[in-house]
């Protein structure tokens, strides 16, 4: 999957027929241009502190499993052995990947979107227990397609209440599942 | 006939009006999802776990099977018109295919890409006719030490296979393993890292971690991405192929079939790199190499033939070995141990009727894609005006429901938007969520025969290398776990010496 970098709200620009680029060598180049920049070394040194927080901690609680030997193991031999193993790896990876490899990928400020996405999608799963279904759901889809996705006032409202009329249809009146709902 | 009494018999668990119905369902949504960029078809599964709850375990890989091989011909469609691979198994056909369709030959690419899909899957569901039954015959002696160092393997290919951090996507590997061994350890009935949590002594589910790290994690990740208007696409005509473009793709199709077939059965290989073998083959082999790039039809038909052939093949190592080849046959996997089908050698005898159930389903679901993608082609073209703002909160909200569905449980819900959290940031840190589930699928099978193998074996890990089988392939596992390192080892001596002749260079000039 590759990005453009065009800023959220600005509308995409027409492609100009430059971008008609048409070898492979072409594409793969403007592919590559296109595609979103690595994570960097602060994150990947990030990412692997964490990482190696996890293997260390699984260390410690396979080890107050008991290990055994590898004839008679114990409960914590096997997890013992992968959280080595994370370890090294944690530790290996902060080392070549200290000038920040090719992988991952920058936080941008589109990177708010999926952040917002999540808020919904919790929002959602502790209101839904509380109101039923189809508040949360018509909530979500609305600011999905609104404000994370660019559509107008008008057909995101409509969208929205055809949406949840049609899992309301599928999920409710035909499956007859137990969903939490409202009306 | 001993032989193809089963395989007759799978026919009529294919007609089965049920199972029909599900294999159309299947494919239709492979098409569509392969058709829309955003969603793969592991997501899509994964997603759609919930659904397989309620039917039969037949007819619940036929429509999981339908929708993988389903979405290789979808993926062809967004290719060709839009120059946006709708799947990672058809970037290279965006090369000639998209020059085709400038020069007004749209019609052509797709129709001989289905043609070439067609034969390519046909050819790949024969293979696997034959070859299944001589696999799975093969395996049955295995013993732990074989199954230990097979299911070794098999996740570090899936694992250092995958672009990205190898490294890190050992890491992802190695934290399934883990999470594998959360709940009660068979062995000993110890419990393990459960926190004194009833609910997790029985160990993790599957399908939250699926749907979370693949499912709602694919669909975050897009929410960032989205802004990435599709253009109109261009228009289609005329389908069918001329008699002479097939006469000059027919080469490509047949190297296209063999070749996907026999990459597809690796683990770690598949759709995506043997559309990428097959193009670079079909480059090769060519009288005229500089055609490719400018609309050759070879370069459509080959990988888009050899990508469906290794659709299909990829159940062989998972329905004749029980170890998944790739992500998405790891959550087929785990949809059939839900079903409390467990796939390996004993399946073919055990379980005649599931297994060449699904494998005939292929036939019927192969002839319902044709008829899809030839004479319905205008339709599912049309489905690429739909909008991406408009489809994310459907598949968020399918997600979601669904999860709940399983066990009536908000928290399953809460747990599978967490790991799609989780899964999102994997992918923001280079991490690949696919070894993770792949290992964790694996996990329980991979540290029962490691343990038993060393019970066998008196502790002695060595004894590994006293069995042929198990010997051969640790020494693969060896070798792939060294190649990177052997590899830098000698770009570094071929930039020195490089660099020492560039030296030496200037001191003679």
């Amino acid at each position: 999957m590759q990005a453009h970098k065009t800023a959220p709200g600005v509308p995409e620009p027409e492609l100009p027929e430059e971008l008609e680029a048409l070898t492979p060598e072409e594409l793969a180049a403007q592919w590559d241009a296109e595609a979103p920049d690595p994570a960097g070394p602060i994150a990947n040194l990030a990412a692997c502190l964490v990482v190696l927080a996890l293997g260390a901690a699984g260390l410690v609680m396979s080890t107050g499993l008991g290990l055994g030997t590898p004839a008679s193991p114990k409960p914590g031999m096997w997890p013992f052995v992968i959280s080595l193993i994370v370890t090294v790896l944690s530790i290996v990876q902060i080392i070549v990947g200290r000038h920040g490899g090719q992988d991952g990928e920058k936080f941008t400020r589109m990177s708010w979107y999926a952040a917002i996405g999540f808020g919904t999608l919790i929002v959602m799963v502790l209101l839904m227990p509380v109101i039923g279904f189809e508040i949360p759901a018509l909530l979500l889809c609305f600011v999905w397609m609104r404000w994370l996705g660019g559509e107008r006032w008008r057909s995101a409202t409509v969208y929205s209440i055809l949406i949840v009329a049609a899992f309301y249809a599928i999920f409710i009146a035909a499956l007859g599942t137990s969903i939490p709902r409202l009306f | 006939m001993e032989f193809f009494g089963p395989v007759l018999d799978g026919f009529t668990v294919v007609l089965d009006p049920t199972n029909l119905l599900y294999c159309l369902l299947g494919v239709v949504i492979g098409m569509l999802i392969g058709v829309l960029p955003g969603l793969g078809p592991a997501a899509t599964i994964a997603i759609l776990l919930p659904l397989t709850y309620g039917v039969e375990p037949v007819t619940a890989i036929i429509m999981l099977a339908g929708i993988f091989y389903g979405a290789q011909y979808g993926g062809t469609i967004t290719s060709v018109l839009l120059r946006l691979p709708g799947e990672a198994s058809s970037v290279v056909t965006v090369f000639d295919g998209y020059v085709m369709a400038k020069q007004g030959r749209a019609g052509t690419a797709l129709g001989i890409a289905a043609i070439g899909s067609f034969i390519g899957g046909t050819v790949a569901i024969i293979g696997l006719t034959f070859l299944a039954p001589l696999v799975a015959g093969f395996a049955l002696d295995f013993g732990p030490p074989e199954y230990t160092a097979l299911a070794l393997l098999g996740i570090l290919l899936v694992a250092t296979i995958s672009g990205g951090s190898k490294i890190k996507a050992v890491i992802a590997a190695a934290f399934g393993l883990f999470l594998a061994t959360v709940g009660r350890d068979i062995f000993t009935g110890a419990e393990r890292f459960t926190f004194g949590n009833l609910s997790l002594a029985d160990g993790i589910d599957f399908v939250p971690i699926a749907m979370g790290l693949f499912g709602v994690g694919e669909i975050l990740y897009n929410l960032e991405e989205r802004h990435r208007a599709a253009s109109a696409p261009l228009a289609v005509s005329n389908v069918w192929p001329k008699r002479q473009d097939l006469k000059q793709a027919s080469g490509a199709i047949g190297r296209g079939s063999v070749l996907g077939f026999f990459l597809g059965i690796l683990p770690g290989g598949g759709a995506t790199i043997s559309s990428l073998a097959s193009y670079a083959m079909e480059k090769k082999t060519a009288k005229d190499p500089s055609r490719f790039g400018k609309g050759a039809i070879e370069g459509v038909a080959g990988p888009e033939t050899a990508n469906n052939a290794a659709a299909t093949s990829s159940f062989i190592p998972l329905l004749t070995l029980g170890i998944p080849a790739n992500a998405t046959m790891a959550i087929i996997f785990g949809a059939l141990l839900i079903q409390g089908v467990t796939p390996g050698p004993q399946l073919i005898s055990n379980d005649p009727q599931l297994f060449w159930g699904v494998v005939n389903s292929m036939y019927i679901g192969n002839i319902l894609l044709l008829i899809m993608s030839i004479p319905l082609i205008g339709v599912f073209v049309r489905i690429l005006r739909i909008r991406a703002a408009i489809l994310a909160p459907i598949t968020a909200l399918i997600t979601l429901l669904g999860a709940y569905t399983i066990r009536n449980s908000m928290f399953d819900v809460m747990l599978v938007v967490l790991f799609g959290m989780v899964g999102y940031l994997m992918k923001k840190f280079g991490f690949e969520p696919g070894p993770l589930v792949l290992a964790f699928v694996l996990g329980s099978l991979l540290e029962s025969n490691l343990r038993r193998s060393l019970l066998v074996l008196e502790g002695d890990p060595f004894g590994f290398f006293t069995r042929p089988i198990s010997a051969t392939l640790l020494v693969l596992f060896v070798f792939v776990a060294l190649l990177p390192i052997i590899r830098s080892g000698i770009e570094k001596r071929k930039t020195r010496l490089a660099s020492a002749a560039g030296a030496k260079e200037k001191e003679n000039a």
